[in-house]
């Protein structure tokens, strides 16, 4: 199914999405890579506040080009979100129920999706200057000594993405693959 | 003797590095929209079209393909009649890679030390490959080499008794188990032979080819095009979400062996795979 939708993704709007969804996507993003998801889970760890409320917040997983002059940002495609795995339950539990990356996630991501009702968007790996297009706001927030990987508020609008893995743990790498070759026999 | 300033170098190495990001090349391009036309399953079809507007984006608004703009490969070609003068080689290319990617607004994307990391901030040093050639010419290839399908990639010492077979089931098995990651469709570079070092080095070089052309030796020209075939038999399609466009293209390079082993390499690159070349 094709869907628009608005963020904060609420646990409500978040259990409306399937795996294999469509989804253009609206609102407020952070983003987040390797170093800047250790900074946060060591935060976290010492019981003090993130730079940013991540109660249904989204996180895509990105470390764009710099932007030219004139431009919003620069290429701005998804990283693999396996390098995020070690911090992602963690992000999850706290309420950053959105993850938006590319490539396989980890039994132990999945389980926190299924409990904290979450979604892994996947946005097309490779399509940095198409994905850039729908970045119209950024915001540096915290980290900025990380360089392309600091920790940034975007606002995106009609953002095409795919429910890769949804609350239930439907998982699309495995069911669309599966679908595909059914179709072929 | 044909004296080449490495000045000369740095400013060629400058516009590759930046050509390289921004425009695909034809026989990648080529091989993607041959891929879309063959492909029939909706939502891998609908992939390959983003695929195909991103670079055209890319194109015409001279930005980056993709964010991860990647190590810069350098591939030197260097005639034996050619002299080198006013500095230093690897000196001279560094530059150029540091200009280019600051010039062409590319993300700097190379730390330091591998273990304690530290971002050098301008995405040198070059990974340079340099090879003495009959001639007075210098070929300078520019391959700019992302991590995500890098870090797919995987190297095994087989014994000769696994035969070509061992070889096939290698191929499969390791762009299977990099399903998505390597945000297919993936090109794939094979090395077999030389040494445990000789055959990366060649399966790196195979993502150098064009995808138009094929290995010079039939019996390895027909794996190419079997391989090809079987990879896009497993489903995994665009970006993993199932279809039939796994890969566009699959290269393999051989080169004597040992008695005693048959070293295969595979090099996984994405849908992004870019070289640009220049001769001086």
């Amino acid at each position: 199914m094709i869907k628009h939708i608005t963020l904060p993704l609420t646990r409500e709007l978040s259990k409306t999405l399937h795996a294999g969804d469509t989804v253009y996507l609206t609102g407020d993003i952070y983003t987040s890579r390797d170093a800047g998801h250790k900074r946060m889970c060591e935060t976290l760890a010492k019981g003090e506040k993130l730079p940013f409320d991540p109660m249904d917040a989204t996180i895509y997983y990105v470390g764009p080009t710099p932007a030219k002059p004139g431009q919003v940002i620069g290429s701005a495609g998804p990283t693999t979100s396996g390098r995020m795995d070690a911090y992602a339950p963690t992000m999850i539990s706290v309420g950053a129920r959105g993850m938006i990356g590319k490539g396989a996630r980890q039994p132990d991501v999945v389980e926190a999706i299924k409990k904290y009702d979450g979604v892994y968007f996947g946005a097309i790996g490779g399509a940095g200057a198409l994905l850039a297009k729908c970045i119209k706001k950024l915001e540096p927030i915290a980290y900025e000594d990380l360089g392309a990987e600091a920790l940034c508020r975007l606002y995106v609008e009609e953002m095409p993405l795919v429910v890769v893995i949804d609350c239930e743990g439907n998982n699309l790498y495995e069911d669309g693959k599966n679908a595909y070759l059914k179709s072929r026999k | 003797m044909r004296e080449i300033s490495v000045k000369t170098l740095i400013d060629v190495v400058e516009k590759l590095c930046i050509d390289a990001n921004q425009y695909l090349p034809e026989d990648v391009k080529k091989a993607i929209k041959t891929c879309r036309a063959c492909e029939d399953w909706d939502i891998a079809a609908g992939v390959l079209d983003n695929i195909i507007e991103n670079f055209e984006i890319a194109e015409r608004e001279d930005v980056p393909i993709c964010q991860d703009t990647g190590m810069a490969c350098v591939f030197l070609e260097i005639g034996q009649d050619v002299h080198l003068v006013d500095g230093d080689l690897t000196e001279a290319i560094n530059e150029g890679v540091r200009r280019g990617y600051e010039k062409g607004f590319l993300r700097k994307s190379v730390v330091k030390d591998p273990v304690r990391r530290g971002n050098t901030g301008d995405n040198t040093p070059a990974l340079i490959y340099t090879e003495i050639v009959p001639g007075d010419q210098v070929k300078i290839t520019v391959g700019p080499k992302g991590f995500g399908s890098e870090n797919m990639s995987a190297l095994r010492m087989f014994k000769p008794s696994a035969g070509l077979q061992g070889i096939k089931d290698f191929i499969l098995e390791t762009v299977s188990a990099a399903g998505p990651n390597p945000c297919p469709p993936v090109v794939v570079g094979v090395g077999i032979g030389g040494s445990f070092d000789k055959a990366a080095l060649l399966a790196k070089k195979a993502l150098m080819r064009d995808l138009d052309s094929s290995n010079p030796d039939p019996y390895y020209a027909d794996l190419e095009k079997e391989m090809l075939e079987k990879i896009n038999l497993l489903g995994i399609g665009p970006q993993g979400f199932g279809g039939k466009t796994t890969a566009i293209g699959v290269n393999i390079e051989t080169m004597p062996t040992h008695i005693a082993g048959m070293p295969c390499a595979i090099n996984i690159n994405c849908h992004v795979t870019r070289h640009k070349t220049e001769v001086v």
